[in-house]
């Protein structure tokens, strides 16, 4: 019960007028950009970084967490009218999606997406709150070893597991390392990789990295093909005062939106390739569970087809947050970035978390409630808003993330090196880009590293540096063991995954 | 002699279509109907995609005028794009739509219907949709 007087106490914080406007602020901003293909939460998380710096932490987690939950709201709005997916969670709603709005029936798909994601946030927020604390306990029992075990995990899943290509996923990843190990080693005080250059003694910061890399680097990704032909908007197919769902498509919908939030959870929780993996899961699931009539709409506008992975999706998102706040490891790039906000503010996130910013972690929680019944009020009737937001000429809206970008980057330190650095991060984001290397592994690499670090030092002094004492606890074996399973997994769902995107669409 | 109509598959478009077909009769000349995008944003509600295009050719079919649809992705301005093409026929009118526009929305994104007015090379004849 005590978990659930903290909850209420969440509320009574996140419930404040000043905190509902951050949180929707948050939700709004998030949407938009969910709507915006190549625009993503994390980029604007890395964005807003520099000017949420003189928030309090509670009002800037609230803004993060509306934008983390927003952009998965948003994505399904251009996969179903646009058949462009604004965000890669929601690609696999594009499949029936776009079909559906084709037939006319865009309103309930966009209807069946967005009371869909509302349930499965919701259910997903509920197992966040009653998981958190149990894992919590749990993971003040994990000694350093076994952090070492679970970072092995999150790399070897972001680096090789998500993304089409797991050498260049690798490759991103090491270069994230090498990136985070620039400056002065906290142990030795020895300088590394900083080439004597003064400016460098500090370190790279995390924020510079990640406007480098989300922004400029897709900035100037999309300035070097501007010009593509427009893109059709679909029409919703419903007049005014129609109702968004008839009767059928409620029943049709309603175990889809709770498979794919049952679906989504774990694979969220676990480090296991976050969002995409669990809507093409449930994709998957739905199209096997299907029958008669409704199995032969699959291809053709299958309402359950969008129930499914849109569930999943938010409620992957959800689960991302199980590893955040309580071990401290992120698993998404915005889960990164999250990360890299609550470090800014001298927060360390980990098992303590709870227990010492109790209020903190409570108030993010309540406002991730308050927030998802905001994106279902926000989400339908203003659809028209987040397809006008599609007019914005491309070259504006870029230019502007430019001179956000570099601006951010200046006011971190006032300091002119870090905007050259940002610059050339840009540079390396762009050619990252252009040759199809992820960067989310890099981002993840670089906040995870240091700690990393840390750990294996710690495990070693511990042991005197005899190498077998990371294998040493049962959970470990139990840590190694899961990647041995998600390797093979992964192996098999990848194949799967191509057979169906090579069915002709 | 040719006469050119810009086209956007609105309201205004169409307004501007009518009028091009019966000045196209009444003048007697080959009628060029032109719709192009700068694409330079995901969604360009003035592009005419295949279901307006094939309305298009409906229409213009059934007017019994001689026509030619241009519908293409251009580096310039759609304004350009008509005074170019009127340019180049050497037309003898062209025909295009028009809509209120707000003081700040002109001096924000400019207006095609000003700049073919001064640009033009022959007279041209614009219709309040």
């Amino acid at each position: 019960m005590d978990n659930l007087m903290l909850l209420l106490e969440g509320f009574a914080t996140a419930a404040q007028p000043i905190y509902l406007l951050y949180a929707l602020f948050g939700v709004f901003i998030g949407t938009a950009v969910g709507v915006l293909p190549g625009i993503g939460p994390a980029m604007t998380v890395a964005l807003l970084m520099p000017i949420t710096y003189t928030l309090e932490p509670t009002a800037a987690m609230i803004v993060f967490a509306g934008i983390y939950y927003g952009g998965m709201y948003g994505g399904s709005t251009t996969s179903i009218l646009l058949n462009t997916p604004g965000e890669s969670a929601s690609i696999v709603t594009a499949l029936e999606g776009n079909k559906m709005a084709k037939a006319g029936r865009g309103a309930a798909a966009l209807a069946t997406a967005a009371i869909g994601s509302f349930i499965a946030g919701t259910v997903a927020t509920v197992l966040l709150s009653f998981l958190a604390p149990i894992i919590v306990d749990f993971a003040i029992s994990l000694g350093p070893v076994d952090y070492v075990a679970l970072m092995v995990l999150a790399f070897l899943t972001i680096g090789a597991l998500l993304g089409g290509s797991p050498l260049r996923g690798m490759a991103s990843l090491l270069l994230g390392l090498v990136i985070a190990f620039i400056g002065v080693d906290d142990t030795s005080a020895a300088q590394r990789y900083t080439f004597g250059l003064p400016w460098l003694a500090d370190g790279i910061d995390v924020v510079l990295v990640a406007v480098g890399l989300f922004a400029l680097g897709e900035a100037l990704h999309v300035a070097a093909r501007l010009r593509r032909g427009p893109i059709q908007v679909m029409g919703m197919g419903r007049s005014r005062g129609q109702r968004w769902m008839s009767r059928s498509d409620w029943k049709r919908s309603w175990k889809p939106w709770l498979r794919g939030t049952f679906i989504g959870f774990p694979i969220g929780t676990i480090p296991a390739g976050g969002a995409d993996v669990s809507t093409f899961l449930s994709y998957a699931a739905e199209k096997k569970l299907a029958k008669g009539e409704n199995k032969k709409e699959f291809g053709h506008g299958a309402i359950e087809g969008v129930a499914g992975p849109e569930s999943a999706n938010n409620a992957a998102a959800a689960g991302v947050l199980v590893p955040l706040l309580t071990l401290g490891i992120p698993t998404t790039a915005t889960a990164a970035m999250m990360l890299t906000a609550f470090q800014r503010y001298q927060i360390q996130p980990g098992p303590l978390l709870m227990e010492t910013n109790a209020t903190l972690v409570w108030a993010l929680i309540a406002s991730l409630y308050i927030g998802n019944v905001m994106l279902l009020v926000l989400n339908l009737p203003l659809v028209g808003l987040w397809v006008k937001i599609l007019q914005i000429p491309r070259h504006y809206l870029y230019a502007g993330i430019l001179v956000f970008g570099v601006m951010g980057a200046y006011s971190l330190n006032f300091n002119i090196m870090d905007v050259v650095i940002l610059l050339i991060i840009g540079l390396l984001g762009f050619f990252m880009r252009q040759y199809g290397y992820p960067v989310a592994p890099l981002v993840v690499a670089m906040i995870l590293g240091p700690m990393f670090e840390v750990q294996l030092r710690r495990s070693l002094q511990i042991s005197q540096n005899e190498l077998s004492t990371l294998f040493s606890t049962p959970f470990t074996w139990v840590v190694y063991g899961a990647i041995i399973v998600l390797f093979a997994l992964s192996f098999v769902i990848k194949k799967a995954q191509k057979k169906m995107e090579e069915v002709p669409v | 002699m040719s006469i050119v109509c810009g086209y956007v598959p609105t309201e205004v478009g169409q307004r501007a279509l009518e009028q091009a077909i019966v000045e196209t009769r009444f003048r007697g000349g080959p009628l060029l109907v032109i719709n192009s995008t700068r694409a330079d944003r995901t969604v360009d509600v003035n592009y005419a995609h295949e279901p307006a295009l094939a309305t298009l050719e409906a229409t213009l079919e059934e007017s019994g005028v001689r026509y030619e649809v241009r519908s293409f992705t251009s580096q310039n301005l759609a304004s350009d794009d008509i005074v170019l093409a009127a340019e180049e026929l050497e037309a003898e009118l062209i025909v295009i739509g028009m809509r209120k526009r707000t003081p700040m929305g002109k001096a924000l994104m400019g207006s095609d219907t000003q700049r073919i007015l001064l640009q033009s090379p022959c007279p041209v004849l614009a219709v309040r949709a």
